[in-house]
């Protein structure tokens, strides 16, 4: 079969990297349409390399193809040239196997990663020729459904989705279809469907219920316009992990992307409960994949790819159990092969300085350490179990090793953080650089001297945190922290190792609106978005100038959003969802932060937070066994 | 052991550009489970040499690249188990190992011979009298000189484009990657493709469309490549032409 593209040579030739837009890549799958019963396209809203470096569009790809009468196809965003280009002719948005209009699809799933990317939703829908309102949408388009953590928080973008699913995608999308297609054949309408589906575990009909809000903007509860319709919605999670979904051929784009790798998703969810995490709370509690199954998930990977490097993926390596035995396995199998290891920010340990010593060149290498923040005082109210100890005595063993570069990451505007905080960075950075000074002798020093990047991002409350309820600091109290932090990296000893990086305030800023945000954003973001804000995560195109303008078009306050403090009782735009965590729990620690009080990991000490309820995972690991 | 494979890149493969063919082979060797050889030092790659970089939205049917591999079973083999990982649009049109001695394929390239077919609105060749472009093209043969403006990093310069054609003739044929196997009228050409130089045949088909008084980017065409060669004829000798498949 030959393949139609749905673009011209011409287009093609006069758009950069038109391998974005063509499909054809190995591991790609291709149906015959006409066998098929629901045709499902899975959005990424972002250009093709940072959407191809995705592990669960690979994962939902490979399930949903796995079904004889499902194919799943792709699309990303257009970059701003072919952006151009097909809103002048009228070019409808194509998935890119099919290469066929993306209307004309069952369902667009949309993966909401972070809230930079709101505007691009709008401009897949307007690309793709689909109403941006669900509730303008007819018979024939498709059901746009999202999923991802922003879908946690979706009422900012709940108006322009039919539907959401909130949790893990491989338990609820099979019934989810069965029901579209019993629906289909009994000829029922869309409302049907959304009715039928909406009942799920899991899976939120946002258009069947509205935020009533209080005179001083805040809300006061929710309505349902559609009995039937849940309260709340608890997540959806996979309990064994080992016996589920792996997608073992991947798909291997012709340009280098993000993640150019094979990427081994060791478990899901962390134990850490680091008081910032938003995924250290949503993707609780923490299963652990069978040791042999990545073994081999492992090796298919690598010959069905042909990659030539691997990645472990999960939010803390350190923790899996069985790392000590898959990372000796890897290291033998792969040297076999030629094939390089990336490792993921380990705990800075002799075990981890070992394995990083036979996998990377050490000269070339650096070794990453994430306080975040910069005093100890600090570091117990966010509940980062990391000590300086642990931070100096880690450098000390790595710069015996060869090690000479270091990474620091920081936050800034922390809740209670002080001046004495930030200089604590500064402080931090100069005595790491004073232990290699202390450890390797002259005569040792290989290229002469330390290198240490201190970099720092601004603190953003997310939902689903201990810290749901703190105030999020200004733009000028942010760009205020990142001068004293700079300044008090300039006055110490060892200034001259140590190189400073701080992250941009406006988008921070912008993003701390929409994750605590509610349904009112709505306006606003179509607003901006007519107005041309796209990609505003690519800091080329961020223009906040516009951004601003739009909420005071709106007549809407940004500062709500933000630097407002929440009471203990407010009710919040995501309260509705259930993310296995309760409330309880959470403003628990919230009180325990403000008390400067730590709580112990998961594997220690169990802090009721909820998700136990789910029976498995780490919960249930020590049962009758002695700690 | 040193092995010339010769495949076609077509279709959509035309807009993957020549890194990015890099890459995918690397990949493919892998997946094909070839025992390819790897360079020495501390981050060792596979040892593999592209003959001449094709241009992006270049079709062609004679791509050379050479590899060594340290144990191999039969020719026949290799290209079937390369050919079972290729993405539609990559062909391996035949895999040889070489006698030790052999240059690599991008020392050896001296020439290369293209086919340009006009097409349609609709990307279909084109059909208008071969007559006309018979013509126009004897008319633009008879210039001594075919200067050129090209563009380089540093600015622009003036080059003659007459000294490394070697043959340029309008012709009937059947455009080589299209199913229907009718003829249409075609230019194809023979021209220098040596690293010192290598004239891009989009250069001379503008230059012609520029002298027959047609704004070169109101016509559509495809440019493929029909083969690379290496010259087997002494220095300062007349040149002889062989296919890169055939010499080592």
């Amino acid at each position: 079969m030959v393949r139609k593209l749905a673009l011209s040579d011409k287009i093609l030739m006069q758009v950069e990297k038109p391998a974005r837009y063509i499909g054809n890549e190995i591991n790609s799958v291709m149906k015959d349409k006409d066998s098929i019963d629901v045709r499902f396209c899975m959005c990424f809203p972002d250009i093709y390399e940072i959407g191809m470096s995705h592990l669960g569009i690979q994962v939902l790809y490979d399930m949903f193809n796995s079904w004889e009468d499902v194919w799943c196809e792709r699309v990303y965003s257009p970059w701003t040239d072919l952006d151009l280009i097909m809103r002048e002719r009228h070019i409808p948005l194509f998935a890119l196997e099919s290469q066929e209009p993306v209307k004309n699809m069952d369902f667009l799933g949309i993966t909401l990663q972070y809230e930079m990317c709101y505007t691009n939703i709008l401009q897949i829908l307007d690309l793709a020729q689909i109403p941006l309102h669900a509730g303008e949408r007819s018979e024939t388009d498709p059901i746009v459904i999202g999923g991802g953590p922003c879908s946690y928080n979706p009422e900012p973008i709940a108006e322009f989705f039919d539907l959401f699913y909130i949790g893990e995608g491989e338990t609820q999308y099979r019934s989810l279809l069965d029901l579209y297609l019993v629906n289909k054949k009994a000829g029922g309408s869309r409302q049907d469907f959304l009715k039928a589906a909406c009942v799920l575990p899991g899976i939120y009909a946002p258009a069947f219920y509205e935020e009533e809000y209080q005179q001083d903007g805040t809300i006061r509860g929710r309505k349902k316009l559609y009995e039937g319709a849940p309260d709340t919605i608890l997540k959806e999670i996979v309990m064994d992990v080992s016996d589920t979904y792996y997608p073992v051929k991947p798909v291997v784009p012709f340009i280098q992307i993000t993640q150019d790798r094979v990427v081994l998703e060791i478990q899901r969810g962390c134990i850490r409960g680091c008081r910032f995490c938003q995924a250290g709370q949503l993707y609780r509690p923490v299963r652990e994949r069978n040791v042999e199954v990545l073994k081999q998930y492992a090796l298919q990977m690598l010959q069905n790819t042909g990659y030539d490097e691997i990645s472990l993926s999960s939010l803390s390596s350190s923790d899996y159990s069985a790392l000590n035995e898959l990372l000796d396995f890897l290291i033998q199998e792969c040297r076999k092969r030629h094939i390089n290891i990336s490792l993921p920010s380990l705990r800075i340990d002799a075990f981890s300085l070992d394995v990083m010593g036979k996998v990377q060149d050490v000269k070339k290498s650096s070794l990453t350490f994430a306080p975040e923040a910069g005093s100890q005082r600090l570091r117990d109210v966010i509940n980062k179990g990391l000590t300086e100890e642990d931070i100096l005595g880690g450098a000390a063993l790595a710069f015996e090793g060869g090690w000479t570069r270091v990474k620091l990451y920081f936050m800034l505007g922390l809740p209670t953080e002080t001046e004495e905080d930030i200089l604590g960075i500064g402080e931090l950075s100069n005595k790491i650089a004073a232990v290699f000074f202390d450890t390797v002798p002259k005569e040792k020093r290989t290229n002469g001297r330390v290198q240490i990047v201190t970099s720092t991002s601004f603190f953003i409350p997310k939902p689903f945190t201990p810290f749901q309820w703190a105030r999020m600091c200004t733009k000028e109290e942010f760009i205020e922290k990142a001068y004293q932090t700079k300044k008090g990296i300039m006055a110490q000893l060892n200034q001259k190792s140590i190189k400073y990086n701080w992250h941009e305030a406006d988008v921070s800023v912008l993003e701390g609106i929409f994750a605590r945000g509610d349904r009112k954003l709505a306006a606003v973001i179509e607003r901006a978005y007519r107005k041309g804000c796209l990609f505003d995560s690519w800091s080329e195109c961020f223009h906040n100038d516009i951004w601003m303008s739009c909420f005071e078009e709106c007549g809407i306050d940004p500062d709500f959003y933000t630097i407002r403090a929440r009471e203990e009782d407010e009710i919040f735009p995501w309260d509705f969802i259930d993310c296995g965590v309760t409330k309880e729990f959470l403003l628990r620690e919230w009180k325990k932060a403000m008390s400067q009080t730590v709580s112990p990991n998961c594997r220690k000490q169990c802090q009721g937070c909820g998700a136990r309820r789910f029976g498995g995972g780490v919960c249930f690991e020590n049962q009758g066994k002695q700690e | 052991m040193k092995i010339r494979i010769k495949f076609a890149k077509y279709g959509v493969m035309k807009f993957i550009g020549h890194l990015d063919v890099m890459r995918f082979f690397q990949k493919a060797f892998r997946r094909a489970q070839i025992d390819i050889r790897y360079s020495e030092g501390f981050s060792p790659h596979p040892v593999m040499s592209f003959a001449a970089p094709l241009g992006v939205g270049l079709e062609s049917m004679g791509e050379y690249l050479d590899i060594e591999v340290n144990t191999m079973t039969t020719e026949e083999e290799m290209k079937t188990a390369l050919n079972q990982t290729m993405a539609e649009g990559l062909r391996i049109i035949s895999v040889k190992q070489l006698p030790e001695t052999a240059k690599n394929a991008m020392a050896g390239v001296a020439a290369a011979k293209y086919q340009i077919t006009c097409l349609s609105g609709d990307g279909s060749p084109k059909e208008f009298p071969v007559e006309d472009l018979k013509m126009a093209l004897r008319a633009f043969l008879e210039k001594e000189r075919i200067p050129v403006i090209k563009k380089t990093k540093k600015g622009e310069r003036e080059l003659d484009l007459k000294p490394g054609i070697w043959e340029l003739k309008a012709e009937e044929a059947i455009p080589p990657f299209d199913p229907d196997g009718r003829r249409y009228p075609a230019i194809t050409m023979l021209v220098d493709a040596s690293s010192g130089g290598n004239i891009k045949p989009a250069l001379v088909w503008d230059a012609f469309l520029t002298d027959c008084g047609i704004t070169p980017e109101s016509c559509s065409y495809q440019i493929t490549r029909i083969e690379t060669y290496g010259n087997t004829a002494p220095e300062g000798k007349t040149p002889e032409f062989v296919p890169l498949s055939e010499i080592y």
